[in-house]
């Protein structure tokens, strides 16, 4: 379980986040949806410790992320925006250096990699380098060295940006098996048909702060809107960088 | 509890992860490969070897050769013509400007006698000869000397000739005889050739990391894959240790096969043919070895610094690049203007380095307490550039490419 209090983070005079909080539970998929400048990626950064919030807390699965940062990372599974993976290391050799970073023992690296390459069907790519993969297999590689120490929490961050309709498919047969696993996912995105196919709980951000956070029917309700679209556009209050 | 403890001694292993994760990464790049293992370390020796083969065939051609000089009004002087004959000089035909011929660099030395110098002969008075020359013309130094000697040889010889004529001593003429002692050893000799040689080491070595430690920080950056690796339950000191001993691990294998070029390059210069004598075997290697130990690792900090500023691989190779010009000031200062070693010296970084192994390849060892000193003064230094560089790696900016 995720939970955000009140988060604030300044560059200079920008306030990118201000004021941000939700909850993110187990066995639920939490969307964190918002125009593309929302302040949706600095609130992941905060909660994977990358960056440190100015004001406000985060807790995952009880731990405090200022206090113990590392014992958060132990318990987070996390796909930044930047995949960054290691081109002249083959698929294998990139998820094998998480897990030795995560500190597995070759027993359990073997038999999680095992399940990992088969849900996510990359058997084919496992011992290619990753220069010159594609976008799909890119994303696919670095879940799998995400996930490799089985978190409880999975933080994705526009999992989708990039990928064919095939592979978004994929992708999210994949959340909601990892929801099905009882684990807490939480992904950004400004596509809000993925958000709305998805998520039990949509978290709308703009402009830094949390401008709604509900279950996909009661932000309907609440709008007044029958279609959800509509429903974010009323909500945010422009059209603005929101992507069909 | 087993298990947690087992997972903790793992996760204490991490910054040995990091270092053969890297290891393995750039020994599959190419460019990294050739920088470090091959146009690093070997260029230099190769460079070398020719620059001193040159110098040793010029220097040896020019003892040997006749010594072809112009000289105008030799028929006015036809004894002192023969004189310079016997002593290798082959009188050129006359030229218009001496002054011009060898500002224009056609005679490296010039010669002229005076119309009156058989009048002023016979009557015994002091005559004329002048010497045209280019003092800032280095190469032209050894023919200068070998006229001018020549030409004042055969003055005294004649002068004592005229003395004893005159039934006195030629000792009354010359009351004080300057003889020379020369102290240089055949190693001494070899240093003022070889006084860039402590640079030679010290590229080597910064070639030798250099594209692993951009790569490392600012090449991670731009390919984004620091974030990622920072999410890790992974203090960041532990992954700079990893991949300082990256670095260190390159350059250390780069400065061996230099090492070991040199050692190899060694035997095949005719450095003995110049009256000099250079040891650059396994005592020498083993020296310059224990003396950079601790700049491996000052160097590796240093580059790792410079790039973690860098927003680009580019940028940072153009830093790097600048930094480089660091190591040149030390070797260049002992090349141009000799400085006697204070103990004080040996203990300033780069410049302990470059008097160590002037002072081994002038034959004189290392004293213990000069190693102490060389070593003490660079760890210190190096480990103030890792604490440096450490607080930069807990930025939060560091790991952010755009």
């Amino acid at each position: 379980m995720i939970e955000v209090r009140d988060l604030h983070k300044a560059f200079g005079s920008v306030k990118a986040v201000d004021g941000v909080g939700f909850t993110a539970r187990d066995g639920e998929i939490t969307g964190l949806l918002g125009p593309n400048g929302a302040g949706k990626t600095t609130t992941l950064r905060m909660l994977y410790t990358l960056m440190t919030p100015d004001r406000g807390q985060v807790l995952v699965d009880g731990i405090d992320a200022v206090a113990d940062p590392l014992a958060v990372r132990r318990t987070l599974g996390v796909l930044p925006d930047a995949r960054g993976l290691y081109k002249r290391l083959t698929a294998r050799e990139n998820i094998e250096y998480f897990a030795r970073l995560q500190g597995l023992d070759e027993a359990v690296l073997r038999t999680r990699q095992e399940a990992l390459v088969n849900t996510l069907e990359m058997r084919d790519i496992l011992d290619r380098r990753t220069e010159g993969f594609s976008q799909g297999q890119r994303v696919k590689t670095a879940i799998a060295r995400a996930l490799i120490h089985d978190p409880r929490n999975v933080i994705l961050d526009e999992p989708t940006n990039g990928l064919d309709v095939m592979a978004t498919r994929g992708l999210r047969r994949f959340m909601q098996q990892l929801k099905g696993e009882g684990r807490c996912v939480l992904f950004s995105s400004h596509i809000m048909q993925e958000v709305a196919a998805l998520c039990d709980r949509i978290v709308v951000i703009a402009h830094g702060r949390v401008v709604a956070d509900e279950t996909p029917d009661a932000l309907r309700a609440q709008t007044g809107e029958t279609n959800l679209e509509d429903a974010f556009v009323k909500i945010i209050g422009s059209e603005e960088g929101l992507a069909a | 509890m087993s298990t947690v403890m087992a997972s903790k001694a793992r996760r204490a292993g991490t910054a040995f992860t990091v270092f053969l994760k890297e290891v393995r990464e750039n020994l599959r790049d190419r460019r990294t490969l050739t920088s470090a293992f091959l146009t690093g370390p070997l260029l230099g020796p190769l460079i070398f070897v020719m620059l001193i083969s040159m110098q040793v065939n010029r220097e040896l051609d020019k003892a040997d050769q006749p010594l072809h000089v112009p000289v105008i009004g030799a028929q006015y002087a036809p004894n002192l013509v023969d004189a310079l004959k016997e002593g290798g000089i082959v009188p050129d035909a006359p030229v218009a400007d001496p002054g011009l011929a060898v500002h224009r660099q056609d005679a490296d030395v010039a010669l002229r006698i005076a119309a009156d110098y058989g009048k002023a002969w016979r009557k015994g008075e002091p005559v004329q000869v002048e010497l045209f020359y280019d003092s800032s013309r280095r190469d032209t130094a050894g023919a200068v000397e070998r006229v001018s000697r020549l030409v004042e040889t055969y003055a005294r010889q004649q002068g004592a000739m005229r003395l004893v004529a005159r039934g006195l001593s030629p000792g009354t003429a010359w009351p004080v005889q300057v003889a020379r002692r020369d102290q240089a050893t055949p190693q001494s000799r070899a240093v003022l050739m070889f006084a860039m040689l402590p640079y030679f080491f010290i590229i080597t070595l910064f070639m030798g990391g250099m594209y692993l430690a951009i790569d490392l920080t600012a090449g991670e950056r731009e390919r984004q894959s620091l974030e990622p690796l920072f999410a890790n339950p992974v203090a960041r000191w532990k992954i700079l240790v990893g991949k300082l001993a990256a670095i260190c691990a390159f350059s250390l294998a780069s400065l061996a096969i230099t090492l070991l070029a040199f050692a190899v390059v060694g035997r095949f210069i005719p450095a003995e043919k110049l009256g000099m004598e250079l040891d650059l075997g396994w005592h020498f290697a083993g020296t310059v070895l224990l003396l950079m130990l601790p700049l491996v690792l000052l160097l590796a900090a240093l580059q790792t610094l410079v790039a973690a500023f860098a927003k680009s691989y580019r940028e940072a190779q153009t830093y790097i690049s600048l930094l480089l010009m660091v190591p040149l000031i030390p070797s260049a200062l002992l090349a141009f203007l000799p400085i006697k070693a204070q103990a004080w010296m040996y203990a300033v970084p780069l410049l302990g380095q470059n008097l160590g192994i002037m002072q081994q390849l002038r034959g004189d060892g290392v004293t213990s307490e000069q190693f102490a000193l060389c070593l003490v003064g660079t760890l210190a230094t190096a480990l103030v550039a890792v604490g440096v560089t450490a607080q930069l790696y807990r930025s939060e900016k560091l790991a952010i490419s755009g």
